[in-house]
């Protein structure tokens, strides 16, 4: 590593929108550099995850180090890879804060999108070297040159500094290494200096604990360093560092302007936040700036399907955390599901994501609801606001296309699905950041729902009023799917004290006897009437309406067709 | 007090039922014990063409080769009423397929097979289910000469348009005709098969065909709600939007406006599809409600009883190999065509009494349910408080000197208080306490006073 001095050095990153062929890209860079062998089975490379191969997408942020000659020159070159969706934006700011340049990857026929622009002032504040890459020039509606325009007008970036590819096929990949050597400036950092690393991701390892991503801003680091996190002024013992190629390879030292990893005994990726500084013991730095603990946008309440289940989902949930320390984790409980916890995600895709890896390598299955609010009983205005019961504070214009607003919300209806709302009707261009305003007045109601007139625990919910109907209405027309027809008529009321708000009739079964036992056929007849029987053992009994086990469960569950 | 169990002549002749509780019922002096008894119950399984609704075990074949097929169900019968140890036949039923296709011939060899191999009263009940199309006078005189003295014919519909929906190869003249050839040949023992229920079938429709039916009809009507069964063709243009399903609604309404116009029409319905006049209850289908031994002959047949020529003990679930072809290599090759057989246990046994019971008038009587249940009466099963108790008080069911029943109302709904009664069942059932061995000296099994060892 010694032999790279920073001027051989390019920190680079690729960003984009939504598969517009990053990983792709990347997998051709690491192919021509020989950092892996040139095979077929390259596809998605540095997508490690289960979950992220068969999404076709990037999780979490890994990077490799290729090694390039070019005209008679080495070079090591540090490639960051990053989730193009809009639920990690703050790990793609991390990883660029590592970089001196970005590839700017913007498919051929799409154009420009709400990613490629988000990403695109990222870059761009942080006043990296940006370099457009059109991909995907090999597809039949390609248009580069339409793109290269869009480029220009929206980003002003001259036509000529972009360079058109197909990541697939591995077309013109060779000329974006060389646009990097050329373009991309090296690091500017001084090994004389103090060490300053930069932690822009972590993994787990269950035998070697946890291993920081870092990118070296100055000094050197190498076996027996002792180090401090500024974030949580803990101090460790260096046990290896190493660069990633993309699998870890361990060496020597590391260097100013490098990119690579360290382990050094840390037990918990919170140890190693994305965004935090580390230096050497007795000699602190000033931390990087922009680094925050990830704030989540979209909540869960996550409970097992039975409460026997509860000690294993806790030990998966603790295991899953361990490799992501963006999932906000507390205990919670209801009355119809039992004991369980409310999560909060970086976004749908992040809660999707972690349900899918739950069940594939934990094998849990989990009921997902809408997570409760912590409330305060007490007492006191585009559309998506207004029927949040929003109240806007202010209105700031950043520049011609861009404003920020700024509103005051109940937690209650920013915490299921806002953020997925906010992104949808903006097409992915709008961003959301909140913090606490503490507990204000609400006209908030306790409603029951009651069946037969016997009120139903497990579903009562305190609510505000203006929601009230619309919300006892889906209750009731969802708890009448729920439940079978029985002997009499069956009336399901939401209430609010005695007034009724909502109702739905489950007519009584006026015939239910099987017409025919074909020539002494009985056995099958006999064989439902028993598991019926053995259905009716576990259902529930309120008042004398007989209710099955998984009627709550269907009731609150959360719909997941997005 | 009773005795140790043991094969044929071990004591007890009991017909079987009890068995498989280690007890026997204890004879009582002055009353000949009773005789096995069975119902054979021969499958025709051929059709000349598939009904629309119809997902039974049936076959069209272009040639059947009769004689082949009529010297297997001879041979089964033989084999398996020897079997069974039945000593005398209560009723034949020859159902199927569409056993009118079978000639007299066939007929009248397996009721010679049947009456070789046990005792066949004169005037037991022998029933053959008839198609409109093969039921003219001649054909059915020559089943009377056969042996045939009841006769069932599959009209399901008066009018020409369902029947064609019915996929039915007949026209409502003919279904009349054919009634009236068998209430010609078989008077007061003819009975008729009435379908309700088709898709686009309108209130004031089926009104009308039960009046129809009414007016043509012997005295035996045996009346079912269609059914739309997986696999149909029916089923197809039902859940392909071709057809309207009806309403849950209009199916009950039909079935009430049925059964009070047949109960003013002098009809007793006696059991939820089933209704006579004049006493002309079908001896064979109750056995099946009273849970007594009937004997399946022929493809898919199936069959109740007790194999007490193997020394079996407990009543047996058994059905026959449904494919003709391959039911016939087996019959020739052993003798009977068995596919599978399952020894039910004493509380599956009581399930059946139950479910099947409840479906007649009569319901559960004392008397049958202690020949399953000798040690635990209805009463200390269903007459603590529990499921029976709570439905008698909303009015569905009956607790009293005649036994467990339904009553009119509950009998509609019987599918609905079933799974509550098997619960209670299953809950307050449990075999009796073994028996006291018996006393012939200390020895156990194994030996006469040899000192045991222990191991």
């Amino acid at each position: 590593m010694s032999t790279y001095p920073v001027e051989s050095i390019r920190n680079f990153s690729i960003i984009a929108h939504v598969d517009h062929g990053k990983s792709t890209l990347a997998d051709r860079l690491l192919e021509i550099t020989g950092t892996i062998a040139k095979t077929h089975h390259n596809k998605q490379v540095l997508d490690k995850l289960q979950v992220e191969r068969e999404r076709g997408i990037t999780v979490k942020a890994q990077s490799a180090s290729l090694f390039y000659s070019h005209e008679g020159a080495n070079y090591l070159l540090n490639l960051i890879d990053t989730p193009g969706h809009v639920d990690f934006s703050y790990e793609v700011s991390r990883s660029l804060s590592a970089c001196q340049g970005v590839l700017l990857v913007v498919d051929a026929n799409e154009g420009i999108q709400a990613q490629t622009v988000a990403n695109f002032y990222l870059a761009f504040e942080a006043q990296l070297a940006i370099i457009p890459v059109i991909n995907k020039i090999d597809l039949k509606n390609a248009d580069p040159e339409r793109v290269e325009k869009q480029i220009e007008k929206l980003f002003d970036i001259p036509i000529d500094e972009c360079v058109r590819i197909s990541a697939k096929q591995g077309t013109n990949v060779e000329k974006v290494l060389q646009k990097v050597i050329e373009k991309i400036p090296p690091p500017q950092c001084n090994t004389a200096d103090p060490l300053k690393a930069l932690v822009f991701d972590s993994t787990f390892d269950h035998y070697r604990g946890v291993i920081a991503n870092i990118a070296l801003f100055g000094g050197e680091i190498q076996k027996g360093h002792k180090v401090v996190s500024a974030h949580t002024k803990k101090r460790y013992e260096v046990n290896e560092v190493g660069i990633l190629t993309p699998n870890e390879q361990p060496t020597h030292k590391l260097y100013a302007g490098q990119v690579g990893y360290l382990i050094a005994g840390m037990k918990e990726v919170t140890e190693a936040q994305i965004g935090d500084t580390l230096f050497l013991y007795k000699q602190p730095v000033e931390p990087l700036p922009g680094f925050k603990s990830a704030k989540p946008m979209v909540f869960a309440g996550m409970y097992p399907v039975d409460q026997t289940e509860y000690n294993n989902l806790k030990s998966a949930l603790e295991r899953l955390t361990l490799n992501d320390s963006s999932v906000t984790v507390h205990r919670d409980s209801s009355l119809a599901l039992g004991a369980g916890w409310r999560l909060g995600f970086l976004g749908l895709l992040h809660m999707e994501v972690f349900n899918q890896r739950l069940e594939q390598e934990y094998n849990m299955s989990v009921i997902v609801t809408a997570p409760t609010v912590p409330y305060k009983a007490v007492l006191s205005s585009a559309k998506l606001i207004k029927d949040r019961r929003a109240v806007q504070k202010d209105m700031l214009y950043i520049d011609e296309r861009r404003v920020i607003l700024k509103y005051l919300f109940p937690l209650n209806e920013i915490v299921v699905d806002f953020y997925d709302a906010l992104k949808s009707l903006s097409s992915g261009y709008a961003s959301f950041d909140y913090e606490d305003a503490g507990y204000q007045a609400a006209d908030l109601i306790k409603m029951d729902i009651l069946l037969n007139g016997n009120p139903v625990e497990e579903l009562a919910t305190i609510i505000h009023n203006d929601k009230a109907y619309a919300t006892g209405k889906f209750l009731c027309e969802r708890l009448k799917d729920a439940i079978p027809r029985q002997l009499f008529e069956i009336a399901i009321q939401a209430a609010i004290g005695k007034k009724i708000i909502a109702r739905e009739t489950l007519k009584a079964y006026r015939k239910n006897v099987v017409a025919k036992c074909y020539g002494g056929d009985i056995t099958r007849r006999m064989k439902l009437l028993k598991r019926q029987a053995e259905g009716k053992k576990l259902m529930r009994k309120i008042g004398n309406v007989e209710v099955p086990r998984d009627a709550f469960i269907r009731v609150l569950k959360r719909q997941t067709d997005k | 007090m009773g005795h140790a169990p043991g094969g044929p002549g071990a004591g007890g002749d009991c017909w079987g039922a009890c068995v498989g509780l280690g007890l026997c019922l204890p004879p009582q002096s002055g009353v000949p014990p009773p005789v096995p008894t069975g119902a054979p119950c021969p499958q025709w399984p051929y059709c000349r063409k598939r009904c629309s609704y119809c997902n039974f075990n049936k076959y069209v074949v272009p040639a059947v080769d009769e004689a082949a097929v009529r010297a297997c169900l001879v041979r089964e019968a033989r084999t398996l009423l020897r079997l069974s140890q039945v000593q005398s036949v209560t009723s034949v039923f020859f159902g199927g397929g569409t056993p009118s296709l079978a000639s007299p011939r066939t007929i009248a060899a397996v009721l010679e097979a049947v009456a070789g191999a046990a005792h066949l009263p004169a005037g037991a009940e022998v029933t053959l289910e008839a198609n409109p199309r093969s039921a003219g006078t001649a054909r059915l005189a020559g089943f009377k000469a056969a042996g045939v003295n009841r006769l069932s014919v599959g009209i399901q519909s008066l009018d020409d348009a369902e029947l064609r929906l019915l996929g039915r190869e007949h026209t409502a003249a003919e279904a009349r005709g054919a009634v009236e050839a068998a209430r010609g040949l078989f008077p007061g023992r003819t009975s008729i098969d009435l379908l309700f229920g088709l898709p686009g079938q309108s209130r004031g429709a089926w009104a009308r065909g039960l009046e129809a039916a009414l007016g043509l009809c012997d005295h035996h009507v045996s009346l079912y709600q269609l059914t739309l069964e997986r696999g149909t063709a029916l089923a197809a243009q039902v859940s392909g939007g071709a057809l309207p399903a009806p309403s849950q609604d209009l199916l009950a309404d039909m079935y009430q406006t049925a059964r009070a116009a047949l109960v003013a029409a002098g009809f007793r319905q006696y059991e939820v599809s089933n209704f006579a006049r004049k006493g002309t209850l079908s001896t064979h289908n109750l056995s099946y409600w009273r849970a007594e031994q009937y004997i399946g002959v022929g493809p898919g047949a199936h069959g109740r009883f007790v194999l007490r020529g193997e020394g079996g003990r407990s009543r047996e679930a058994r059905v026959q190999t449904l494919e003709p072809d391959a039911w016939m290599r087996e019959v020739q090759s052993r003798g009977h065509g068995t596919r599978r057989r399952v020894v039910l246990s004493p509380l599956e046994q009581l399930e059946e009494v139950l479910a099947l019971g409840l479906r007649t008038d009569e319901g559960v009587t004392h008397e049958r349910w202690g020949r399953f249940s000798p040690h635990l009466s209805l009463e200390a099963i269903f007459g603590a408080p529990g499921e029976a108790k709570a439905l008698q008080q909303q009015g569905w069911l009956v607790l009293d000197g005649g036994g467990l029943r339904c009553t009119w109302r509950g009998l509609a709904l019987l599918d609905s208080l079933l799974p509550a009664l098997l619960c209670q069942l299953q809950r307050r059932w449990a075999p009796p306490a073994a028996p006291a061995l018996p006393a012939q000296g200390a020895a156990p099994a194994g030996g006469g006073g040899a000192p045991r060892r222990s191991p």
